[in-house]
């Protein structure tokens, strides 16, 4: 196993949101967390790459396994840590600064400081989401200028740039155009085997074409759970739980 | 993760660590020293000052040039300058507010070139007010060196906070509020005074408060308008001398001022206090947020 | 509906009245000062012998360079520390911590002048004086005016960061930048703007003191020689001097009074000239 969790819980000012969540994601495998809004899938993201550390009131129960190993001994600082688990938001968030400065900024934290080195692995990265033949003559330019789509395979480019192990991406097709957002999933189904994907989606569909595992989060006397989960397949099939097998089929959440 | 990437990463955790310790031992540093000096001046003001303040001293007269007696009529030439700077400008901030809130959404240049306009008479220096109330209400209007001039000149100086808050508590007032009330087919002037009014009033009293406190803390704009005269006045036409402008008398016209100068200092500050948390009260009441600076958007 | 149009009317009027105010302030600055400017044109205020103006001796220049000294010094002290303690309250302070932060940054806005000369000069004079002088000089009225006008420049900065995108800092963050790397990177660039707008308007805030400089800075007319040598600027030469001055010399101050204004009044458009374009 590539990351675990066991027994996660999330509270934000004493109020528990996500209680005894435990997953296990292979290497190279997607895990999609599908559920209604509001079951705690965004926290339970925010929690492995300690992202909570900086959300005032949060606080995160509960053990995290990174290789079989504890993931506070792999990555005792979060820094660290959030170079190996990259993250995707629902919102493209670039810098308001350019689309070159953009990629190399993280990088230039994180210790490149030659500019040879620093540009090839920024045209890598623009390579690897199919970003590089639209922006190439264009690096310099304000990376607020792209379109969303762009902006968002911009920022899965940052991520991918820094090398991570692991991929948290909060729904992050569900701001985009259909057209951006068919892109955006072709790349993430073209990252499997590479990186470990851990996806939270709205699109039921969307989950059953790209994931290998699901886990279906769900709200239960005010407090989110995770109800079912296991091969995609399987669980679309045949879901176990009354509920989950409602929500799949479109009749409930 | 091969050792060759640990290592490198290891030597650049550690300079990360140290940046991060030093930015951080920084900004403490920056911002207690910024609250410690703040306590200072504080504690020096309740210190110095409370020796001085026994009951008496806040009525009795004023007796050698002020090293002796009390501040009676200097509090009581406060007040009337308060007053005279509030019967002003309440009416004509009140007034602007309302016209500048007048259309919802769209601005129109009218209110525009008002919000400019307020906005430079709030860059205006205090010294300025002093020479402008000299010129205008002391000496063209022969109003000469009087409370009235020298309320007057406050309530030009207090007009952009005041129409500022007022504004801001206007527009906190929900616009399904008056949506609701023009549905009923009320007009807009009975929608302003039974709907607008009575749900900003709370927030409209802050505002006012805070005037009274930058009023309060004014001296430049008071030197040559109400004057020095430290008598208990019998008209507004009278000079009479404000809280500040004793404090600054005493601190550097008068030797051995310096302990009374402290007490007013104290006798001001605790104004001030006062004012402050009434402005607190209030906007808690309403739920406004208060960041009040200068400016708006046109 | 005629009571609608009649409160149209008077609130317009009085909104008329607001604005015309700062007219009547440039009018009546400019007609006192009219009588100086005509008779002694602008060059004899920076190329007379002195500032002697019983003996029409009106040389501006020494106070021109205290008021600019004295207000720069501020802002370079205040600067910093302003804008570090927008920072702490955004990103270092505990919850409680920063409320309380704000609340006496907030306190210290309101702080009358005279009650930080008064302490500036019963306390801080004493401890500049232990390295000569009386401690009444530049220096002294510098640090003041430096901690008057941090508010300004703290409350400010404090807005334009928290009005940041709070994604930016997610996102700086997950790309694993440390602390200071995201706000040296993302936050104060991003929230330059405002701060640039906070320090602007705290100079001025320093342009137009007068209280604690007069109180403070020694107030003798002499071109200053190091931070350590007393001066006075023109705010507190209007100040110590309008009160006797007749004819032309009050007409000359007049003309300080007006170049304050016009100095001010040029920053505040600028300012709200940004802010125009930004929205």
């Amino acid at each position: 196993m590539l990351i675990a969790t066991e027994n996660l819980s999330v509270s934000y000012n004493g109020r528990t949101v996500l209680r005894d969540a435990t997953i296990e994601a292979k290497p190279g495998e997607i895990l999609a967390l599908v559920g209604p809004s509001g079951c705690g899938k965004s926290s339970f993201l925010a929690a492995i790459n300690r992202l909570t550390e900086i959300i005032p009131g949060a606080s995160v129960r509960g053990r995290i396994r990174f290789d079989g190993r504890e993931l506070e001994t792999v990555f005792p600082s979060s820094v660290d840590l959030r170079r190996h688990v990259g993250m995707i938001f629902q919102q493209p968030n670039p810098f308001a600064m350019s689309i070159r400065r953009n990629l190399e900024l993280p990088l230039r934290e994180h210790g490149i400081r030659d500019s040879g080195e620093l540009r090839r692995i920024a045209e890598s990265a623009l390579r690897d989401v199919g970003l590089w033949d639209e922006v190439s003559d264009r690096l310099e330019q304000s990376a607020l200028e792209l379109s969303g789509g762009q902006q968002q395979r911009l920022c899965i480019a940052r991520a991918l740039a820094l090398k991570p192990q692991v991929l948290l991406m909060d729904e992050p097709c569900s701001s985009l155009d259909p057209l951006s957002a068919e892109r955006v999933e072709q790349l993430i189904d073209s990252m499997r085997g590479q990186y470990t994907v851990l996806i939270v989606t709205h699109n039921l569909a969307q989950a059953r074409r790209l994931s290998d595992q699901v886990a279906v989060f769900w709200t239960q006397d005010g407090v989110g759970r995770i109800v079912e989960q296991g091969e995609t397949e399987a669980v679309f099939n045949a879901p176990s739980n009354p509920i989950v097998a409602s929500y799949l089929s479109g009749r409930k959440g | 993760m091969n050792d060759s990437g640990t290592a490198t990463s290891r030597v650049i955790g550690v300079r990360h660590h140290r940046r991060e310790v030093c930015v951080t031992v920084a900004v403490w540093t920056a911002a207690m020293s910024v609250i410690g000096l703040l306590i200072w001046i504080l504690t020096d003001i309740a210190v110095r000052g409370l020796a001085e303040i026994d009951f008496g001293f806040l009525i009795s007269d004023m007796q050698n040039a002020g090293r002796e007696g009390g501040i009676g009529p200097i509090i009581l030439s406060t007040g009337l300058i308060l007053l005279v700077c509030l019967v002003v400008s309440i009416p004509l901030s009140f007034g602007t507010a309302i016209a500048l809130t007048e259309r919802i959404g769209q601005e129109t240049g009218f209110a525009c070139n008002v919000r400019r306009s307020l906005d430079v008479l709030a860059g205006v220096p205090s010294i300025v007010f002093g020479l402008f109330g000299n010129a205008f209400f002391a000496i063209t209007l022969g109003l000469g060196y009087s409370i009235l001039s020298g309320g007057l000149t406050l309530a030009c100086m207090v007009l952009p906070i005041l129409i500022r808050t007022s504004e801001q508590a206007l527009r906190a007032v929900p616009a399904e509020y008056q949506y609701a009330a023009a549905a009923l087919g009320m007009k807009r002037t009975t929608i302003l005074f039974r709907v607008v009014l009575p749900v900003a009033m709370p927030a409209l009293a802050a505002g006012v408060v805070l005037s009274i406190g930058r009023a309060l803390a004014e001296t430049a704009a008071l030197l040559f308008t109400s004057g020095y005269v430290a008598r208990s006045p019998e008209s507004l036409l009278d000079s009479g001398r404000s809280l500040s402008v004793h404090i600054y008398d005493l601190a550097m016209n008068v030797p051995g001022g310096g302990a009374r100068a402290y007490a007013t200092a104290c006798v001001l500050v605790a104004l001030l206090l006062m004012i402050n948390l009434a402005t607190a009260f209030l906007l808690r009441m309403t739920g406004v947020r208060h960041r009040s600076t200068t400016g708006g958007t046109c | 509906m005629r009571s609608d149009r009649s409160l149209t009317i008077v609130t317009r009027t009085l909104a008329a009245i607001s604005a015309a105010i700062v007219l009547l302030i440039i009018g009546f600055l400019l007609r006192e000062a009219a009588p100086a400017l005509r008779q002694l044109g602008l060059s004899r205020f920076f190329t007379d012998e002195s500032w002697h103006p019983l003996s029409s001796q009106f040389n501006l220049t020494p106070m021109i360079v205290a008021t600019l000294v004295t207000s720069a010094g501020a802002i370079l002290i205040a600067a910093p520390l302003g804008i570090a303690s927008a920072v702490f309250v955004n990103f270092y302070a505990p919850h409680r911590l920063a409320v309380w932060h704000r609340r006496l940054i907030e306190l210290l806005a309101g702080i009358p002048s005279v009650v930080f000369g008064l302490w500036g000069l019963m306390v801080l004079a004493p401890i500049v004086a232990t390295f000569g002088g009386s401690g009444q000089n530049l220096f002294t009225a510098t640090i003041v005016l430096g901690l008057m006008v941090l508010p300004t420049v703290a409350l400010l900065s404090d807005a334009a960061i928290a009005a940041l995108p709070r994604p930016w800092i997610q996102g700086a963050a997950a790309l694993g930048m440390g602390r200071s790397a995201i706000i040296g990177w993302v936050v104060l660039p991003g929230a330059r703007r405002g701060i640039g707008s906070g320090i602007m308007l705290a100079l001025t805030r320093a342009f137009g003191e007068t209280m604690a400089v007069l109180m403070l800075a020694g107030n003798i007319v002499e071109m200053p020689s190091s931070l350590l040598s007393p001066g006075r600027t023109l705010n507190a030469n209007i100040a110590l001097e309008l009160g006797y001055a007749t004819a032309g010399h009050r007409s000359v101050l007049f003309v300080s009074g007006l170049m304050l204004m016009l100095v001010v009044s040029c920053i505040v458009l600028l300012i709200s000239h940004r802010r125009g374009h930004q929205a």
